[in-house]
């Protein structure tokens, strides 16, 4: 379960989150929608530990946790997982180790027994299986030379590998690329179950199309202004974001 | 002897020799223990303090006795190599060839500074193939000064992978020569680890059509080393190709230089140059000095090169801590992944392997 209560936040003088309370509980899917320059990214971005990001205010609580004072890596470990808009390259890194490291280092911190070459490899290709992948993506360098849907392709691979409780799902600008967005779908559905829950962040009602969420929020100037079942987001689609900043 | 090079000649301006010029060296000590040696399955010359010791040698066929000097190469290291020389390899490989591998290790060791002198000769005839495989270690201080002449027939091919480890105490200065002929070949690859003033300099005469030249480095510097990876090479032939591709992990208050030049001579029409250096910088106080230099004299030529110097990208430090992998982790697996990179060129996989393990273990004991 993930509660956020009265977060304020700000990037240098600039006040982004001025009190967003919202509370995420186990088996669910939650929607953030709302305008350009609400919050959205800052939000997901705040969520994760991305520095550059002052918390003025409030708290963040998962699982019992105040993951505000955890280290990005912490939070990982804690069971949660952004995927990101725009999955970062890193050349000279092969995807298995990557992947292997990461889960490892999860496990490790989770005081679970690390696992080696041989057994990792059997659990990466399942996952390269079920998600429709080419083999070769483990060989590969991590995401260098991917086009825009085997990134997502990737994101939704190590999604599936570390199992996280929470994952965050930053799509903030995308919602034009249809590949891109059943992926992500994909991934998230495959996951769905009463402990797994998801915040998904959009401009865009098409990515609800295709994961059901059971709440959706609406992030205007700041704040949470509306929430509502997933009928809010075609209301949404059809009004328009106007007036809402007000509310 | 001659005197070492200052920094108003242009060749030397990033590296000051003024730390070795302070020292006062004598002659090499008798080998005390015997070293640990590499477990790899080829001939070898092993030099204990510069003196080759028979003992811990192995045969090789096309190995020939030292030659006294004849007094080769005008640059001034390579000027005092030739007084002092006093033993060094003597490599023939006859046309047509393929000699394999050879292992020539380096294990220096003394209480008092010492100095020598190694001057090797590697000539390979029509059509031969060779692999000179170079590990250079030792403690406490003392300068190595080593000369290669290295000659490569026509259609010859010549690979040189060398792992210069000295102790950081010590000096390490390096000049290569190299004539290579049409559809020659003659691969460099030099891992700098050790040394507290190192240099590497390196001519390489591509002589007849389609001689090929690759001289490619990295370096790892932490402390107060200082790392110098310097050459000419000079495209005396039509359509010969030329690649260089060198990267430098600085810590601490390490420096590094690269200074590269390419000659396209009037005839050397279709030349095809590539230089790239690429420099991490772990630590505001690094220096990295990068000198390509390009004169050409032909009109029909492709020479291009490229230089970035930079530290950690944040983004992709975050990416991986957002995947639970702790920072300094993350860190080091982006500089082993640069460095990944930077053993690209290594085309020989029994020295890609050794490499790999010596960047192992220089991780491990950062």
């Amino acid at each position: 379960m993930l509660e956020i209560k009265n977060l304020h936040a700000r990037i240098g003088d600039a006040e982004i989150l001025k009190g967003v309370t919202l509370t995420i509980p186990d088996g669910e899917i939650h929607a953030i929608m709302g305008p350009n320059g609400a919050g959205k990214s800052t939000l997901s971005y705040v969520l994760s530990g991305r520095e550059g990001y002052e918390v003025t205010k409030g708290e963040v609580i998962f699982n019992g946790e105040n993951i505000l004072e955890m280290e990005p890596e912490d939070r990982a470990a804690a069971g949660l997982f952004l995927a990101f808009q725009y999955p970062v390259e890193l050349p000279g890194v092969g995807n298995a180790n990557f992947l292997r490291t990461s889960l490892n280092a999860i496990r490790r911190k989770r005081g679970e027994e690390e696992l080696d070459a041989v057994a990792f490899l059997k659990l990466a290709r399942a996952a390269v299986r079920q998600l429709a992948m080419k083999e070769d993506f483990l060989k590969r360098n991590v995401n260098v030379g991917f086009s825009g849907g085997e990134k997502k392709r990737n994101e939704m691979l190590q999604m599936a590998i570390l199992k996280p409780h929470l994952a965050i799902l930053d799509e903030t600008d995308s919602g034009l690329d249809i590949d891109a967005l059943k992926i992500v779908a994909e991934g998230v559905n495959a996951l769905r179950d009463e402990k797994f829950s998801a915040l998904v962040i959009t401009h865009y009602q098409r990515l609800l199309d295709h994961i059901v969420p059971d709440v959706v929020h609406v992030l205007a100037g700041g704040k949470i202004v509306r929430s509502g079942p997933a009928s809010l987001a075609l209301e949404l689609e059809a009004s328009g974001y106007a007036g809402l900043e007000v509310a | 002897m001659v005197a070492l090079p200052t920094k108003k000649l242009e060749a030397w301006r990033y590296t000051d020799l003024r730390p070795l010029s302070a020292v006062t060296f004598g002659a090499p000590p008798a080998a005390a223990a015997t070293p640990d040696l590499p477990d790899l399955p080829f001939p070898r010359f092993v030099f204990l303090n510069g003196v080759l010791n028979a003992a811990l040698s192995s045969g090789f066929a096309y190995a020939k006795p030292f030659v006294p000097v004849e007094g080769q190469g005008t640059q001034p290291m390579a000027l005092i190599n030739a007084d002092y020389a006093q033993d060094g390899i003597n490599i023939e490989i006859p046309a047509g060839q393929d000699a394999g591998e050879l292992l020539l290790i380096s294990q220096s060791d003394g209480i008092t500074p010492f100095a020598f002198h190694p001057r090797h000769r590697v000539k390979l005839g029509q059509g031969a193939k060779f692999a000179l495989i170079e590990l250079n270690q030792g403690e406490g201080t003392y300068w190595q000064n080593a000369v290669f002449e290295v000659e490569v027939a026509e259609g010859a091919k010549f690979q040189h992978f060398r792992l210069q480890e000295e102790s950081v105490e010590a000096f390490n200065t390096t000049t290569i020569y190299a004539d290579i002929e049409g559809q020659g070949s003659y691969e460099h690859f030099t891992l700098t680890l050790g040394a507290r003033i190192s240099r590497t300099e390196i001519e390489a005469n591509l002589l007849g059509q389609n001689a090929l030249a690759h001289l490619n480095a990295a370096q790892l510097l932490g402390g107060t080393q200082h790392g110098d990876f310097t050459t000419i090479i000079r495209h005396k032939a039509p359509n010969c190709p030329s690649r260089q591709t060198v990267k430098s992990v600085l810590a601490g208050k390490a420096h590094a230089v690269f200074q590269g030049k390419i000659e396209v001579d009037q005839i050397a029409q279709k030349t095809d140059g590539y230089q790239m250096s690429q420099a991490l910088l772990l630590s505001p106080e690094t220096e990295m000095d990068i000198k390509p230099e390009l004169q050409i004299f032909a009109d029909d030529v492709k020479c291009s090169h490229g230089a970035t110097i930079g530290a950690l990208d944040e983004e992709q430090v975050f990416y991986l801590r957002s995947r639970g992998i702790p920072e300094a982790e993350a860190r080091q697996i982006l500089i082993r992944a640069f460095l990944e990179e930077a053993l690209e060129p290594v085309t020989h996989d029994a020295s890609k392997a050794l490499f790999e393990e010596v960047l192992e273990s220089w991780w491990t004991k950062q």
